[in-house]
């Protein structure tokens, strides 16, 4: 399998290259808006609010009105990200999504930051493992989980020229750039492969595709072939990539930090019983139960959102 | 019987000439919204009666839009967050030409656009609304808007009294005087019921006049049924330089029809063949009357 880190590239997180692109876009186009529920810091806006104080609204800790301002601005014609913690800001300002941002068809980026289970052992109350569920059950917005530095630069350009609604999702790991393969283009919607092989596709998003990655290069070691799809786009979901490594590969893992319900593996589960491409299945995440605490990492370990943890469910699921 | 079609402001003669027209307006909105909450079966008649004054002094005395500037950058911008009172809307936007009143004969009929709470499918609807609790941030976003652009529109958004216990618009309320929007104006159409009893114990929000103030609000209490005390408040935007201002509109539940003033039932009763005929005889006599 070719090498596919570009080691060239200095590792941030992904929430860092957000606001690093947010800042370049708003030096030239004044319709960008950032509103921030306190979440400035943790979202890495400090430098953006003190350079584009006029672009900047702060509400204060209160999600609900957050999302609705949001939308009343997105209404005037402002490019709007609204950024908050994922956990609150999907929770607590849900129905502003469905009905403000989603219903009313104004074109509001939601911005989830600190996803998943990046607060680690701040527990629960600062996870957000209902998100893709949540949000892929309302019509009318685009559920979107870049995996690297590259897909969220792209995702934040892209999402500043698309008018609907959009969320987008991002942890604070620093991230490895995983390179390109054949010059691949980003769009919503368009899974990348990362890696290619005939016997297991698995299928990652957000910040469990270089851990995919990691598992494709372990199995290589055992002439065991994956493609590594970042399907950074949960819905609407790339069905067409899905029929092609159904068709392509003997086995299907899917690896999300989030629940084991509503997210990307019953969404591809979904799809493929429903058109006939049934394969032996295996939906990675956090399974239904009062979460492990610690670390990110700690709790990745521990539901084995890792390499070791991902090559097991490929043996077992190809029997080897 | 003197009425007021299309597009017709109603602006340019004396007040008193103005605020007859005005009344007489009104009770032909109060006919239409109750034909045609007959005709879909469903509806809710009490509050739609209630802010009808409100609606009709907006739409003909205040606001800044028509059909043709709808989608101005510059209009004035209305947003109803007691969505639940779209028959009202509906009523008042159809007289201003944003589309045939004929289309009110389709409400909460299958696949029509014209259904129990405002949609942006209707022209001349700025929100989708219905959910309590929305339309003061939306409202908010969209007069921090106006500001960042240096526009002159203003901002109106109409509250009913039994949805303030939603903490969104306390947040909302906040944000507002916090950012000296005074190109916003809510409206509480503060008619005393909610459906499960009088709002006052279902969930007291009085004082109301004193938490606005302590939110930083320029408050101003009037009749909402009173169209010369309504045209005066509007007329009176802002209250104070720097500050949003509220208008606390107390008005009468199922205002204008008797057997409907003040009774919890016609929250969303419908009106039977009978009692629609007494509704429409009694608007007739007041009519006749002014």
């Amino acid at each position: 399998m070719a090498e596919q880190i570009n080691t060239d590239l200095p590792y941030k997180a992904n929430l860092e290259v957000f606001s690093e692109v947010l800042q370049r876009l708003a030096v030239d186009d004044k319709q960008i808006v950032v509103v921030t529920s306190d979440s400035r810091g943790s979202g890495k806006l400090v430098p953006f609010g003190k350079q584009f104080p006029e672009q900047h609204v702060e509400v204060g800790i209160a999600e609900q009105n957050l999302v609705g301002v949001a939308a009343g601005l997105a209404s005037c014609g402002k490019k709007v990200f609204a950024v908050s913690p994922a956990c609150f800001l999907t929770a607590r300002a849900l129905e502003q999504i469905k009905n403000d941002v989603a219903y009313s068809d104004n074109p509001v980026k939601v911005i989830g930051i600190s996803a998943g289970v990046s607060y680690g052992a701040l527990g629960s109350t600062h996870h957000s493992l209902h998100d893709y569920a949540a949000l892929r059950a309302i019509n009318n917005i685009m559920v979107v989980a870049p995996a690297d530095n590259f897909e969220t630069e792209q995702a934040i350009e892209l999402a500043s020229r698309t008018n609907s609604p959009i969320y987008l999702r991002f942890g604070k790991k620093a991230m490895p750039s995983l390179k390109e393969v054949n010059g691949d283009v980003f769009a919503f919607g368009k899974g990348r492969i990362i890696a290619e092989g005939n016997d297991v596709a698995i299928i990652a998003t957000g910040e469990t595709v270089y851990p995919a990655l990691e598992a494709a290069r372990k199995l290589a070691v055992e002439n065991i072939h994956a493609t590594v799809i970042s399907m950074h786009t949960i819905k609407p979901l790339d069905t067409e990539l899905l029929k092609r490594v159904s068709q392509q590969c003997k086995a299907i893992v899917t690896i999300e930090e989030h629940s084991v319900y509503g997210g990307l593996g019953e969404a591809c589960a979904s799809f493929l019983l429903q058109h006939g491409y049934a394969k032996p299945f295996k939906i990675m995440g956090i399974p239904d139960e009062y979460t492990v605490t610690g670390s990110q990492q700690e709790i990745f370990d521990h539901y084995g959102l890792n390499k070791e943890g991902i090559t097991d469910e490929v043996r077992k699921l190809l029997k080897r | 019987m003197e009425e007021i079609k299309g597009n017709e402001q109603l602006s340019g003669p004396p007040l008193r000439d103005r605020g007859k027209a005005l009344k007489i307006q009104s009770i032909n909105y109060r006919k239409k919204i109750l034909q045609y909450i007959v005709g879909a079966k469903a509806g809710h008649t009490g509050g739609s009666l209630s802010c009808t004054d409100i609606l009709n002094v907006l739409y003909n005395q205040v606001l800044n839009v028509s059909p043709e500037t709808f989608t101005s950058p510059d209009r004035d911008r209305y947003i109803q967050s007691k969505g639940h009172c779209v028959e009202a809307l509906f009523v008042v936007l159809a007289s201003k030409g944003f589309f045939p009143e004929e289309d009110l004969n389709t409400l909460c009929k299958y696949n029509s656009h014209y259904i129990g709470h405002p949609t942006r499918k209707v022209k001349g609807v700025e929100q989708n609304t219905g959910a309590l609790g929305h339309g003061l941030p939306i409202a908010v976003g969209t007069a921090l808007a106006g500001k960042m652009d240096k526009k002159n529109y203003r901002v109106f958004t109409l509250l009913g009294d039994g949805e303030l216990p939603e903490g969104s618009n306390w947040e909302a309320a906040l944000s507002a005087s916090h950012y000296k929007l005074d190109n916003l104006c809510a409206i509480v159409d503060k008619n005393s019921l909610q459906i499960t009893a009088p709002t006052k114990d279902v969930m007291n929000s009085d004082p109301m006049d004193k938490k606005f103030e302590a939110f930083g609000w320029a408050v101003k209490e009037i009749n909402g049924n009173d169209i010369d005390e309504l045209v005066a408040a509007f007329d009176g935007l802002p209250f104070e330089h720097g500050k949003p201002s509220v208008i606390i509109a107390h008005t009468t539940k199922g205002k204008g029809i008797s057997y409907m003033e003040n009774q919890l039932k016609w929250h969303h009763g419908v009106p039977s063949k009978e009692e629609y005929a007494l509704a429409q005889q009694e608007l007739d006599e007041q009519l006749l009357n002014l």
